[in-house]
């Protein structure tokens, strides 16, 4: 009886003030979507960072007119280092080898490219992946060294863009989820008036707090809940159209780690709990402080 | 029963307390008149014995506890044990006789059998049988009192308290409301009453206490609004 009372009464609130609700949920709606992407992104770059350090090298690029002793005293050095854990040999044909393979998606690419254009070069492992300013001083200036790369730059850099935009969703999400929070504190203050006769009573004939506040908490919840639905909508759409969609290359071509629906379902009880907490204590906090419900 | 003892009640921003020392002490049972002209404080002892304030100092003590002490979580619990009418009725306008008396008993997670059962009952003793489903623009201000004075009783509280309970309402109809109020008293709850009306005081002749800018000037048993 008493739950069906409370939840008659969500009801009746959330449609009495329909425009309100419906605006709450959307805007709850976008900044939940906003945080899941923010989420998402972020468990990706975590990914890539376990997925490309385990086996980051640095490549010694050797010089176009390396002599077979120099490349051979080069070698003999690196094997020799203590620093350096594993060094191989890549020809200019392995090489051109690998590049075919990496990118077999993009044939133009590889039509363009002569067998020829890629640099010979050493594959070095280091012992520790941070000692890489020490390998830079050692090998810089020895013969027949054209450059040396540490692939960590390259990939940190790419963290760097991934991490400003995880960020700057992170930041629209907040300021949307602001918003909301707003409106569900008018959307509470509004429930609350005009049902104001009923929780004057409430209160004379003892109705417990709980009860009183029950309804009014529960709507905000609601619409939580449901801008979550909302917004684990839109991750799928993301899902579909961007990552398998116009951004499938940079996945395939094993840039991007790829990205689970497993991981897209998650969201929704994340997105959906979250939504449901935060609407939860700003309602309570709403009836305690403005209404003093 | 109800004791208050030197209670002291400053509102935030007010030049002078509402309550002064008020001391007083009633008995189980008792039928108390508080009169007193406006503002004197009449209406803060009720809103203390329902602990919608607590005093700012001294101790109100209804059916043995400290109200003022309760925590706030304990309140609600506190006021089941408490029936109070008011002067606007304060009735649910949607909700017909029946239904607002009920809503009283729905909203303390009484069940639905009970309900049934003593919604009825109460509206019978308090004579209103047979309208239990009008609404209250269809009652007369005397009969909408009377289910306000229903839903206060409906859970047989040991204390009702009434804040000028027939003060909107004519001087035939107001004899009614009191001769029902009397009868709820021999029942043995405890009727405490603020009043502006001498006539009823008058006819009455019960305990009256008279309060004047916020301290207790009379207090007689079998008293007149003087």
């Amino acid at each position: 009886m008493r739950a069906k009372y409370v939840l008659s009464e969500v009801a009746l609130g959330l449609w009495r003030n329909v425009t309100m609700t419906i605006a709450m949920i959307i805007t709850m709606a976008v900044s939940l979507a906003l945080l899941g992407a923010s989420l998402l992104m972020y468990l990706l770059v975590q990914d890539m960072r376990e997925a490309f350090y385990a086996d980051v090298e640095v490549t010694i690029f050797l010089a176009d007119d390396i002599t077979d002793a120099q490349r051979q005293a080069l070698g003999e050095q690196l094997a020799s280092d203590p620093l350096v854990a594993d060094a191989t040999y890549e020809s200019r044909a392995d090489a051109y080898e690998r590049f075919r393979e990496q990118f077999a998606d993009a044939p133009e690419l590889v039509e363009a490219t002569r067998p020829d254009a890629l640099p010979e070069s050493y594959r070095v492992q280091l012992e520790d992946p941070e000692q890489f300013e020490q390998i830079l001083n050692r090998y810089a200036d020895v013969e027949g060294v054209d450059e040396i790369v540490d692939q960590r730059n390259v990939l940190s850099r790419l963290f760097g863009i991934l991490g400003a935009i995880q960020n700057l969703a992170l930041v629209i999400a907040i300021v949307q989820g602001i918003a909301a929070l707003m409106l569900v504190v008018n959307t509470i203050q509004i429930a609350a008036y005009s049902k104001r006769r009923e929780v004057a009573i409430m209160k004379l004939v003892g109705a417990s707090n709980w009860f009183v506040q029950a309804p009014f908490v529960l709507e905000a919840v609601f619409a939580g809940v449901l801008g979550a639905i909302v917004a684990y909508g839109t991750l799928i759409l993301g899902k579909i159209f961007l990552v398998d969609g116009a951004l499938e290359p940079l996945f395939l071509a094993g840039v991007l780690t790829p990205l689970s629906w497993g991981r897209i379902h998650l969201m929704l009880p994340v997105l959906a709990g979250i939504a449901a907490f935060v609407s939860a204590v700003t309602g309570w906090l709403t009836l305690r402080f403005y209404i003093k419900v | 029963m109800i004791r208050l003892d030197n209670v002291t009640k400053t509102y935030p921003k007010a030049t002078r307390p509402s309550l002064d020392s008020v001391s007083v002490e009633i008995e189980k049972g008792e039928f108390v008149f508080f009169i007193g002209p406006s503002g004197a404080g009449k209406s803060t002892i009720i809103k203390l014995l329902l602990r919608e304030e607590a005093p700012t100092k001294g101790h109100v003590y209804v059916n043995g506890r400290d109200v003022g002490a309760l925590r706030s979580w304990r309140i609600p619990h506190f006021r089941r044990s408490i029936g109070c009418v008011f002067q606007d009725f304060r009735l649910l306008p949607n909700r017909t006789a029946a239904e607002n008396v009920a809503f009283a008993l729905e909203v303390i997670g009484k069940p639905q059998s009970v309900i049934r059962r003593v919604v009825p009952e109460v509206l019978e003793l308090v004579g209103l049988g047979g309208k239990e489903h009008r609404y209250p623009n269809e009652l007369s201000g005397g009969e909408q009192q009377r289910v306000a004075i229903a839903r206060a009783f409906v859970n047989r509280p040991l204390v009702l308290l009434a804040d000028e309970p027939t003060g909107n309402l004519d001087p035939d109809t107001s004899i009614e409301i009191m001769r029902l109020l009397d009868r709820i008293n021999r029942t043995g709850t405890t009727v405490v009453m603020v009043t502006h009306d001498s006539n009823i005081v008058n006819q009455m002749r019960r305990r009256v206490i008279e309060i004047d800018q916020g301290r207790v000037v009379r207090d007689q048993p079998r008293g007149v609004y003087g």
